[in-house]
């Protein structure tokens, strides 16, 4: 424990207040000083490096916003449609609170997209940092957990069906599929014991279970130290400056530099927040689908029925899951393995394993319908992240020092994820009305998008290694202003 | 704690039946955790008034008019009732190459044993439903119009349609093939109480 520090009585007031306190709750200034005021990171961010502090700023509305839309909601199938509408119409700022929250939802998976895709392009899960990108990934799996929850609570035909078809994903999971959707609905259809539960987890387990992840991330973060646009230590840089001989020359305290720095980031951000809240807060029925303005009808589907714009990119993949797509897979294995077995430099045991491993993932493939290895086709898209720190095997962390080609490449994937989240937006079936064109479908373009993004992922070892990096400089790049 | 008495420490040694009852109280606690979990776990399942909520309904078939669906609702599904007209009928017969489980072979869902023929009915006129999509749960849409039409083939015979994930089904609720559902729609048991009455959920004569 700390010494008992006594203070001049003649000191003022402000110091004595301060000097109390000090004494009976350190910690408090210790963790501050850990974490804020003597946190010292990179001096060379840039505009990428606002994202994580906007995801929190998103956090705290959706809490906030969700606390009071809770005084007025009613999660009761009978009753849920009604009091969302109560809240637009009736409640006095009702609509405010409303649209703040379901703009929030929209923008979190905006900040968060961001905030992951800078990660991606300057290694920040590399290595010591592998910890701060697992617990990232874990908080998207919560954001996505909670995003979809959440959905259900208006009771809408989207809504209804929504759930219906995610929840029925868990049913195609061989033998326990069918009692596990079961257990997850409380009912053999969608209904107001489904609307309860998720309630209770949209507003009390998910949110604590993501404040606890995003404290871990905070922590290991602090622990390891800031990445930054050149992929540097600063850590293993030359030491001291004006704040402390010990602290790296390269980095500056959070606070006030980056806290003040982001406060410009936070302006921005609400501008266009406030902008889609009061002008289009439906943006279009892509943040609020137009068919949610329905109230629920257990025997009716809408006639066109697609998730929020954030997860078309992985349900696009569910969908060009066809019979094809596992034939595809199974033609591409046995290739791998025809190629591993001619090229590996290897013992005939580990060649014959793999064979043997092909043959058995084959089997499994044509053993099992197409429709659950859509679901892990699905799930598999964002589990597939969590190995990125192991899958990069480039000698360099950051894009600005990768070889040039690595940049396109990127691009290419963007651009691909893109595209996956237009696709998942529109009808599944032709894509063009030209009857010469009727076998280019929404589910064939996917497929291509679905194997583009699993081979960037799962042939990164390879052609992360290939290409000449260019030199990195023994310091950061930073041009005072 | 001063430096003096830190250095002078020695361990006591190791008093092994003070560590035997530690870990089996550890572990008797580790058991009383797990059945603490019983309830919470089992409150997951359908309560006994969901359970209840299954009696089979009646459906007046009489005021369906040729190539008409009237739609009932039982255990919270949608069940279709299809009077089917003879070009409907005459359609099942073209389209069996085309497609997955033409005769209703496969096990996942099973066909009850008077439906497992042509038309999948008791009356080839007739056809009962679940409308509920084997992928993942939407309904399907009528798409009665044969012929090309978009989302669809162009030799499209007239069936249904599933909005969520593209799979098509035949008049008689047959899935085509490399569609993404895997089976056939469901058909719920159910039995003629007269001719124009129908009971879906139970198949004895009540």
């Amino acid at each position: 424990m700390a010494e008992f520090k006594e203070i001049s009585p003649n000191a003022p007031l402000g110091a004595k207040v301060g000097n109390w306190f000090n004494n009976r709750f350190p910690t408090a200034f210790a963790e501050y000083r850990k974490h804020m005021s003597e946190y010292f990171a990179p001096k060379n961010f840039n505009f990428w490096y606002f994202f994580g502090s906007l995801a929190m700023l998103v956090l705290v509305i959706q809490i906030v916003t969700g606390i009071f839309l809770v005084m007025h909601y009613k999660p009761d199938a009978a009753k849920a449609f009604e009091s969302v509408e109560y809240i637009m119409r009736d409640v006095p700022g009702g609509w405010i609170i409303r649209y703040a929250h379901s703009t929030g939802a929209s923008a979190f998976f905006i900040v968060v997209y961001l905030h992951m895709f800078r990660g991606l392009l300057y290694g920040s899960y590399r290595k010591p940092r592998e910890l701060v990108w697992i617990f990232g990934c874990a908080i998207f799996l919560c954001l996505m957990a909670e995003a979809f929850m959440g959905y259900l609570l208006p009771w809408g035909q989207m809504s209804y069906w929504g759930a219906q078809v995610i929840v029925n994903l868990f049913a195609a999971i061989p033998f326990v599929g069918p009692d596990l959707a079961l257990l997850i609905r409380g009912d053999y259809v969608v209904s107001d014991a489904t609307l309860n539960r998720f309630f209770s987890f949209h507003v009390i387990a998910v949110p604590l279970v993501l404040i606890g992840l995003i404290v871990a991330h905070l922590l290991a973060l602090h622990d390891v130290g800031s990445n930054n646009p050149d992929g540097i230590e600063i850590k293993q840089g030359p030491k001291g400056n004006r704040w402390s001989p010990d602290a790296p020359a390269d980095g500056i305290p959070f606070h006030p530099y980056y806290s003040v720095h982001d406060i410009m980031g936070v302006g921005v951000f609400l501008m266009a927040f406030f902008a889609v809240m009061f002008f289009a807060p439906e943006m279009g029925g892509y943040f609020l689908e137009y068919n949610n303005f329905i109230p629920a009808d257990p025997l009716v589907t809408p006639s066109h029925i697609a998730p929020v714009w954030y997860f078309t990119p992985f349900y696009s993949m569910l969908r060009a899951t066809t019979d094809l797509m596992v034939n595809v897979l199974s033609v591409i294995i046995a290739l791998g393995a025809v190629l591993g077995f001619l090229k590996c430099r290897c013992s005939m045991l580990l060649r014959g394993g793999l064979v043997l491993a092909a043959v058995v993932a084959i089997a499994l493939l044509k053993t099992f319908d197409a429709k659950f290895w859509g679901v892990v086709v699905m799930g598999g898209a964002v589990i597939i992240l969590f190995f990125l720190p192991w899958l990069d095997r480039s000698p360099v962390k950051s894009i600005r020092y990768r070889p040039s080609w690595h940049t396109w490449l990127y691009t290419v994937f963007v651009i691909w994820f893109l595209i996956l989240m237009v696709l998942g937006i529109m009808v599944p079936g032709p894509i063009f009305s030209t009857p010469s064109l009727s076998w280019l479908t929404n589910e064939l373009v996917a497929m291509v998008g679905t194997l583009f993004y699993f081979g960037f992922f799962l042939l990164m070892p390879w052609w992360s290694q290939l290409g000449e990096p260019k030199p990195v400089p023994e310091r950061v790049t930073f041009k005072p202003h | 704690m001063s430096d003096a008495t830190a250095s002078n420490f020695t361990p006591a040694p190791l008093d092994s039946s003070k560590r035997t009852w530690l870990l089996t109280a550890s572990c008797a606690g580790a058991v009383g955790a797990g059945f603490a979990a019983v309830p919470f776990v089992s409150s997951f399942q359908p309560s006994e008034k969901a359970k209840a909520a299954g009696a089979a309904v009646e459906v007046d078939i009489s005021d369906i008019k040729p190539g008409e669906l009237k739609r009932a609702e039982w255990r919270g599904k949608p069940i279709w009732i299809l009077r089917r007209t003879p070009e409907m009928l005459e359609s099942l017969k073209k389209d069996v190459a085309e497609l997955a489980d033409p005769h209703s072979e496969r096990t996942a869902i099973p066909i009850p044993p008077y439906a497992k023929n042509d038309w999948r009915s008791i009356k080839p006129e007739y056809l009962v439903l679940i409308g509920i999509c084997t992928h993942l749960g939407c309904s399907p849409v009528e798409k009665f119009t044969p012929g090309a039409q978009p989302s669809l083939p162009d030799n499209w015979p007239g069936g249904f349609f599933c909005p969520c994930h593209g799979s098509t089904f035949d008049f008689a609720g047959r899935v085509f093939k490399n569609k993404p559902a895997p089976d056939n729609l469901e058909v719920p048991r159910y039995t003629y109480l007269s001719d124009s009455k129908l009971l879906i959920g139970e198949d004895k004569k009540a």
